[in-house]
């Protein structure tokens, strides 16, 4: 592909070679490490489900049990695996040997490695399995219906209420959606749980859990099946649950999923130690799944400014590509997050939003990228808010955005009204069928306004890369580059949680699901 | 229906401005014209436009007019609906809680600082609570501002701390203790199920429990914050869309000096 915007490769070539650089150099510190997400996730994923009386999650019975003996740096495959073989039960029935206290992980002899593994692997293959069929289902009601060509529009629910926002949810498809996202409650990225069964109260949004997951895919599919459209459903792999809410994910087949490599500690001052190990887990399994990532760029410019920090955007956008390759997620299901947050009162700033998505657009061609709406200048004034999600709606058509996230006129003063999902997806498709090949027409000016500007960020993109490669990730996140928000090493929630592997340690999900041979 | 034409109707009221009795401002005085906007759990039919009329004239409006109807679901409809307004309000007998300090730039009020306190002002601000939102307080604090009015970082005369979103109350408070803090600031972005009132609520309780209430200058603010409800729970002050970090720091140094606060 030419370049529209005479992007220089070989500067593109340099960034990219120190994003690989700095997540291989991440990567040997997440090999040595796990987290008690982690493990919750590999108990989740052996079938570990439920609550106890006191309604504490069954895979958090599990892993504080394997904290409390100091055994969780063996993993929990290899502990549970080893009372699966001594005692000829299955993992559920384990979790529950533990909660009753009928059961010592520690105080049961080991089993050879074989042994435990040959014992694990019936349960392993079932996942596996379901997995694979929900990735399959995927597939075939693609086949049937097609998939959307042109960007999806992306409407979130917030409801609180799981019920309420599936009447929200099909009423958005019908009227044209094509990914829903439930938004999650606030809070719930701090907790080290994840809640269970159908929720009903949510403050901004929804709990996360497994069931609601289910009962809005079936809602989904069934208003896709009437549509004769696949309706995608997201939710949001952050916080301290980030690997336990993928492999939910997985189960339930999400679509999308936000997972960042850096969000949750800078937004959600999350240890960057803890965040770091547990979205590998999360991204190798929703790599293996399907499930398209969305990563957080977007969230920087809310707080850090949109046009003086563009270079952290891109930067950013490197390095989520490549602890993605790293956990073996393919470059297709890479929705590199990016934002049109420049302020309205700068002059030309139309053209720097559309340089920035162009180049993003040619530097990660096969990436859906993740385009968010306006939200920081948006006033309260509806009128000017529509005239602001248009103009973003003509970036996304112009560069191709995939995953385009619609704007509504009432951004900062309500959740959506029914009403204002219908003007945002008439704006949308309004513009998208108008100006449906306008970008194929256009050329940008040699060495104009766009072509400099895009330049000029990738430019200070690499140099930032160049001195993270040299500084270490750890450290620059110590230094405030992202977001201008600074966190330190041993700071933040989550750090207790994180553990080094013994030598025995193993995941059989990891092994099994990590394709490594996917490689940019 | 809207036909686009122009308004050709009798203007029989009286076009002369009356303050005991205002109404709203189409094209001409005292016309009355508003225009709104409704979705109602009905079919997109003569029936349903019937209701919405029904509806506009229950709610005070004369000669309703629905311009637009558009089908939302099978039974959800949009209507975008104009009319005159059949009430007034007496402008003239209005009281309301406002901040009456007229702002001051940065430059004027580190001047005022210098002039009145002579020493730093410590400035704690956070989103406290599960709101995760930091647009406001960044909005207010951050050194770079929002809509060409720099925030309290770079204002000379204040020490700012802006401690983020999701902050426990607890947290907060220990944190203005140990410095000391002069005005501390809170932004509530989330309001659902007035979620943001507990919060504040539970603020100022721990902070008059913890004995700093009095020794202390509490704002709060956010999309939903008006004046008159910050005082109602029991703030100083309350600072809604479209004020700066400038009015905030000028009420906070001006609440300073008429408390005595050295």
């Amino acid at each position: 592909m030419t370049s529209k915007i005479g992007l220089d490769q070989v500067l593109v070539e340099k960034a990219r070679t120190s994003a690989r650089k700095v997540a291989e150099d991440t990567q040997r510190f997440i090999d040595l490490h796990t987290t008690v997400a982690v493990e919750r996730t590999v108990c989740r994923l052996l079938g570990i489900d439920g609550i106890n009386e006191v309604e504490v999650p069954m895979p958090n019975v599990v892993v504080e049990h394997l904290t409390q003996k100091s055994i969780l740096s063996d993993g929990a495959a290899l502990r549970i695996g080893n009372a699966m073989a001594e005692l000829g039960i299955g993992p559920q029935e384990v979790a529950e040997g533990i909660d009753k206290g009928e059961i010592d992980l520690a105080a049961i002899p080991m089993h050879r490695e074989e042994e435990i593994r040959e014992a694990l692997a019936p349960v392993v293959q079932a996942t596996m399995a379901r997995i694979d069929a929900n990735v399959a289902r995927r597939k075939e009601y693609l086949s049937d219906f097609g998939d959307k060509q042109g960007p999806y529009i992306y409407l979130i629910v917030a409801t609180g209420n799981i019920y309420e926002d599936i009447t929200q949810a099909k009423a958005a498809a019908k009227q044209g959606a094509d990914v829903i996202a439930v938004i999650r409650t606030t809070g719930q990225s701090l907790l080290d749980f994840v809640p269970y069964g159908a929720t009903t109260e949510g403050f901004g949004g929804t709990y996360a859990t497994q069931e609601n997951f289910r009962l809005m895919r079936a809602a989904l599919d069934e208003v896709g099946e009437e549509q004769k459209r696949y309706i995608r459903l997201c939710n949001y792999c952050s916080g301290l649950c980030m690997p336990e809410i993928a492999a939910m994910g997985a189960l339930e087949r999400l679509d999308v999923m936000l997972n960042d490599a850096l969000y949750g500690i800078l937004f959600r001052d999350i240890n960057m130690q803890r965040t770091i190990v547990d979205q590998y887990f999360s991204r190798v399994i929703n790599g293996y799944a399907g499930v398209i990532i969305n990563t957080g760029e977007d969230n920087y410019l809310t707080t850090a400014d949109a046009y003086e920090e563009a270079h952290t955007v891109l930067a950013s956008q490197f390095l989520n590509e490549q602890f993605a390759l790293m956990a073996g997620l393919p470059e297709e299901q890479m929705g590199l997050g990016h934002a049109f947050e420049m302020d309205p009162e700068l002059p030309n700033a139309f053209l720097y939003e559309l340089a920035q998505a162009q180049m993003a657009r040619e530097i990660f061609p096969k990436a859906p990228l993740k385009y968010m709406p306006p939200t920081k200048f948006m006033t309260g004034n509806i009128f000017r808010g529509h005239v602001q999600d248009a103009l973003f709606n003509m970036v996304t058509i112009l560069t191709q955005q995939k995953i385009h996230l619609l704007g509504m006129m009432t951004e900062a003063i309500h959740t959506p009204f029914m009403s204002d999902r219908a003007l945002a997806i008439e704006n949308a498709q309004y513009i998208f069928r108008t100006m449906a090949d306008l970008g194929e027409d256009i050329e940008y000016k040699k060495g104009g306004i766009i072509q400099s500007r895009a330049q000029e960020v990738l430019q200070k993109a690499a140099d930032l890369l160049g001195e993270i490669e040299r500084t270490g990730l750890f450290a620059t996140l110590e230094k405030g580059v992202f977001a201008d928000i600074k966190r330190p090493l041993d700071g933040g929630k989550g750090l207790d949680g994180v553990v080094t592997k013994s030598d025995r340690y193993f995941n059989p999900f990891v092994e099994t699901m990590h394709k490594k041979e996917v490689r940019a | 229906m809207s036909s686009g034409l122009y308004d050709m109707s009798a203007k029989d009221f009286d076009k002369t401005l009356d303050l005991t009795a205002i109404k709203p401002y189409g094209d001409t005085m005292n016309d009355g014209k508003v225009q709104l906007s409704f979705t109602l759990p009905v079919a997109n039919n003569d029936k349903g436009m019937e209701a919405a009329r029904i509806l506009a004239k229950q709610m005070g409006l004369s000669e309703p007019n629905v311009a637009y109807a558009r089908t939302l679901d099978a039974e959800f409809t949009f209507y975008v609906v104009y009319g005159s307004c059949t009430h007034s309000v007496d402008y003239t007998k209005i009281q309301i809680q406002a901040i009456e300090d007229v702002s001051m730039e940065m430059d004027e009020v580190d001047a005022y600082i210098k002039e009145h306190i002579g020493r730093k002002i410590v400035v704690v601000g956070a989103s406290t609570g599960t709101d995760a939102h930091t647009v406001g307080i960044d909005a207010i604090m951050n050194r770079k501002g929002f809509a060409g009015h720099y925030g309290l970082e770079r204002y000379e005369m204040i020490e700012a701390l802006n401690m983020g979103a999701q902050v426990p109350n607890e947290e907060f408070l220990a944190k203005a203790k140990e410095l000391n803090a002069d005005v501390l600031l809170v932004s509530q972005t989330v309001t659902q199920k007035n979620i943001h009132i507990m919060n504040l609520t539970e603020l100022i309780e721990l902070a008059e429990a913890e004995g700093m209430r009095s020794k202390c200058v509490m704002c709060c603010g956010g999309a939903r914050i008006t004046h008159e409800l910050a005082k109602e729970l029991g703030f100083d002050a309350g600072f809604g869309p479209g004020k700066f970090a400038n009015d905030v720091a000028t009420f906070c140094v001006k609440e300073m000096v008429r408390r005595g606060m050295k």
